[in-house]
């Protein structure tokens, strides 16, 4: 995978426009009325572009696999304008969309649950062929067999079931699949959170390697950003529905601005305990508030170190201070930047509670407890943000 | 530690443990000829594949393995008793006291119908008399050590009422409140956003530090083992293949398939070759293990071992270094030959 693809090369495969997805909050009972929204994704805008990946990264809850699932529209969103390849699809019908569809794919996060177990391996990965239409020249079978070939399946087990493969094997069989049709992009949902270590490394290669030899574009969802930094050109943070940072893969793990992409780094511990013992930590306290109720003004602003009046008050725009790097905060940390003017001073380097960067550090249980007790959920909130559906 | 510590036992040691399912595809070789040992205050590491009977390990020394539908045996000597031999009553009265366990799904160890606080006044009353309000004090005092905000008002909530993060955390304060001497926890954050995954295991940590716990903490991922563990056991196909202090699984690794983890290890730093370089193939079937070395079908290394060992002899664990035991055939020059290669592929050197 080249490194070097510029975020302004042509025509996105994927561009989205200040999408919007919101669930209705129903209340119990007999008769069930309206009483809230869940602002899943609330206003993000992105491109991907051919041959890249755009990760997406963020914490349980936060939006990233409807986020996936809005761009595919196997959810209705609630607003915003998705375009692939330069068509907007956003208003097309169902039946429009069938060969739109044609231009994009899915990869599943749960290799068990996401092929049917009464199919045979090959009507698996024949059923783009057949939905779509698509006779291959040399026949459905030899296709399919080429594919098998091409992600490391033995092409023999064609006629086998799902049950019969391994966890990693399966995968496969879904990425195969999803590539039967030469798709202009992918939007890969946890694609390799089930695997083990040894096998998540031989998934990310392949996806790398289809991705050279086909150029297909990646809307790569993780929760885990050492497998994001893995394979992204680019990378973007979301938290309660927003994108609060958006960068390439180098500014994003080596000057990251926004606070919470550097909680979300220090709370990652390296594979090297030396290393692992010098770090300094940066301890969120609490959950996700709920979506249903998220803060005012900067979503982040009540587990946040930098938080400042403002913040609870008025939402930071996603501005963009230096080159492609995309940041939505007040305070962002400038250490790294080394041109503070853009953003004027920078009153955030004190944090609120009492702890700098460093203070917060590992073994000050109070601090967390601090930071954490105005996170803005009372008793009686529902603080889960309920499960998952598609984990 | 006393001088004559050789002499003495260890505060909990497995020797030989294996456990065997008999199932209707045939025997299941969950655990096959495990031994360690943990000091109190000391944090054991159990890493490897799903599959490779890290929780069967735990379970068995925890005496949760149902003897009905499983072959126990080896010997689980905890503070100078063999919890193996031992009865199921005395068992009970060990678990959530001496010795206590935190689950991966905290939903499957709390009630949901019961109050949180009920729940854990009676982990409190199973093992000792205090008075109700004796009970529910130290119960608040328990969640607030685990950062449950409020934790008088909450007392009263249900399970449900409280998010993921919050439930692992009363899991702990539950498997904790009897201050027990060991502590097993079973992957306890892999459900979690690493956020609270940071919390979580600083919690431990700093609870074991109060109790002088010994842990057994099982994870599949390392760097949260470079964060904490004392010791790891690498454990692969039933078998411990490689174990030493933290030190040397990282800086010395020396059996081929702790060498291909390392290397198979997504980084958020920049290492030498960004491309990751994975193990090939797929860890074995418990019902099928390999007759020789368990990981032979995957070992790109054993061409460099004479004959036919790899497929026909099981190795044994052999010492290579202080308290650094590994179970391969390679000879010494050659292991570390491609622990070097390793290394540098991942810009650390060896020494
Ligand atoms: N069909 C639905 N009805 C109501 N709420 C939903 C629905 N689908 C998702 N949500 C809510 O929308 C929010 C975002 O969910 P989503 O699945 O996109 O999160 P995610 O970032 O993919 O999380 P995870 O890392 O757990 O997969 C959550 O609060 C979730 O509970
Ligand atoms: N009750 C059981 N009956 C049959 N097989 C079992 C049972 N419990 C575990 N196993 C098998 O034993 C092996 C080791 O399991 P386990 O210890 O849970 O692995 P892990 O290392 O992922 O924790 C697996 O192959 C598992 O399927
Ligand atoms: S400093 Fe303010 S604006 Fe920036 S992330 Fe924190 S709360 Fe939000
Ligand atoms: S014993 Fe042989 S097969 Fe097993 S790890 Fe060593 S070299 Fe590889
Ligand atoms: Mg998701
Ligand atoms: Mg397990």
């Amino acid at each position: 995978m080249s490194q070097s693809v510029e975020p302004a090369a042509g025509v996105p495969a994927l561009r989205v426009s200040d999408l919007r997805t919101y669930f209705p909050v129903r209340s119990k009972g007999l008769f069930p009325k309206t009483i809230g929204q869940v602002k899943a994704v609330d206003g993000v805008s992105f491109e991907v572009y051919p041959g890249e990946t755009l990760g997406l990264v963020g914490e349980s809850g936060c939006g990233k696999s409807t986020t996936g699932r809005s761009v595919l529209r196997l959810i209705e969103p609630t607003s915003g304008r998705i375009e692939f390849d330069g068509v907007d699809v956003t208003g097309l019908s169902s039946k429009e969309m069938v060969p739109v569809r044609r231009k994009a794919a899915m990869i599943f996060q749960d290799p068990y649950n996401a092929l049917n177990p009464r199919h045979t391996v090959g009507a698996i990965i024949s059923a783009p062929f057949a939905v779509q239409g698509v006779k291959p020249p040399g026949g459905v079978k030899a296709a399919v067999q080429e594919l098998m070939e091409r992600v490391g399946l033995n092409p023999e087990h064609y006629n086998r079931y799902p049950a019969e493969f391994s966890g990693g094997q399966r995968q496969r069989i879904g990425i195969a699949r999803a590539v039967a049709l030469r798709p202009k992009f992918i939007v890969c949902d946890e694609p390799v959170s089930a695997l083990d270590v040894s096998i998540q490394a031989q998934v990310i290669n392949l996806l790398r390697d289809l991705q050279d030899e086909f150029g297909i574009a990646y809307l790569f969802v993780a929760h885990d950003l050492a497998v994001v930094r893995q394979i992204s050109n680019r990378v973007a943070v979301m938290y309660l529905g927003q994108v609060m940072e958006l960068a390439t893969r180098e500014d994003l793990y080596a000057r990251p601005l926004h606070p919470y992409t550097h909680a979300l780094l220090s709370a990652i511990p390296v594979p090297d305990p030396r290393a692992q013992k010098q770090r300094e930590h940066i301890m969120l306290s609490g959950d996700l508030p709920s979506p249903a109720a998220p803060p005012t003004g900067c979503v982040f602003h009540t587990r946040c170190f930098q938080a400042q009046e403002i913040c609870a008050s008025e939402k930071p725009a996603l501005v963009e201070p230096t080159t492609g790097h995309h940041v939505a905060c007040h305070f962002p940390i400038l250490e790294f930047l080394g041109t503070k003017e853009i953003l004027g001073p920078d009153p955030g380097l004190t944090p609120r509670a009492g702890g700098s960067l460093a203070g917060a550090a590992a073994g000050s249980n109070d601090l967390i407890r601090e930071i954490g007790t105005d996170y803005g959920v009372g008793p009686d909130t529902p603080i889960d943000p309920g499960p998952s559906i598609w984990r | 530690m006393t001088e004559y510590s050789n002499l003495r036992r260890a505060f909990l040691e497995v020797s030989d443990l294996s456990v065997q399912f008999p199932t209707e595809d045939g025997i299941v070789r969950a655990v096959d000829g495990v031994s360690f040992s943990i000091e109190r205050g000391q944090t054991l590491a159990i890493v490897g594949e799903s599959g490779s009977g890290k929780s069967v390990t735990a379970q068995a020394v925890m005496g949760l393995i149902n003897k009905r539908n499983a072959d126990v045996s080896g010997q689980v000597i905890f503070d100078g008793e063999d919890l193996v031999a031992m009865s199921d009553e005395d068992l009970r009265k060990l678990r959530g006291n001496k010795m206590s366990m935190i689950f991966q799904d905290p939903m499957s160890s709390l009630h949901p119908f019961y109050r949180i606080g009920d729940q854990l006044t009676e982990a409190i009353n199973a093992h000792q008399k205090v008075s109700k309000t004796d009970a529910r004090d130290r119960a608040i005092e328990m969640l607030h050590k685990v950062g449950i905000p409020l934790p008088a008002k909450r007392f009263d909530d249900y399970p449900h009422q409280f998010s993921g993060g919050m439930r692992q955390r009363v899991m702990i304060a539950m498997a904790l409140i009897n201050s027990p001497s060991l502590l097993i926890a079973d992957e306890p954050t892999t459900a979690l956003d690493v956020t609270v995954q940071a919390q979580i295991i600083e919690l431990i940590s700093q609870l074991q530090r109060e109790f002088d716990t010994a842990v057994i903490l099982i994870t599949h991922d390392l760097g949260i083992v470079a964060d904490v563990a004392d010791e790891v056991a690498v454990m692969y196909g039933a078998r411990v293949v490689e174990h030493g202090a933290v030190d040397d699984i990282f800086y010395h690794p020396q059996m081929p398939y702790t060498l291909g983890l390392l290397a198979s290890v997504p980084r958020l730093t920049q290492v030498r070759s960004d491309r990751l370089d994975p193990i090939p193939g797929n860890p074995p079937s418990p019902l099928r293990l390999p007759t020789g070395c368990v990981f032979q079908p995957r070992c790109v290394y054993q061409d460099e071992v004479v004959g036919d060992l790899c497929r026909t002899q099981r190795p044994d664990l052999e010492s290579v270094g202080p308290g650094h035991e590994v179970r391969c055939h390679l000879p010494a020059a050659k292991r570390q030959a491609a622990a070097e290669v390793a290394l540098a592929a991942l810009g650390r050197s060896s020494s």
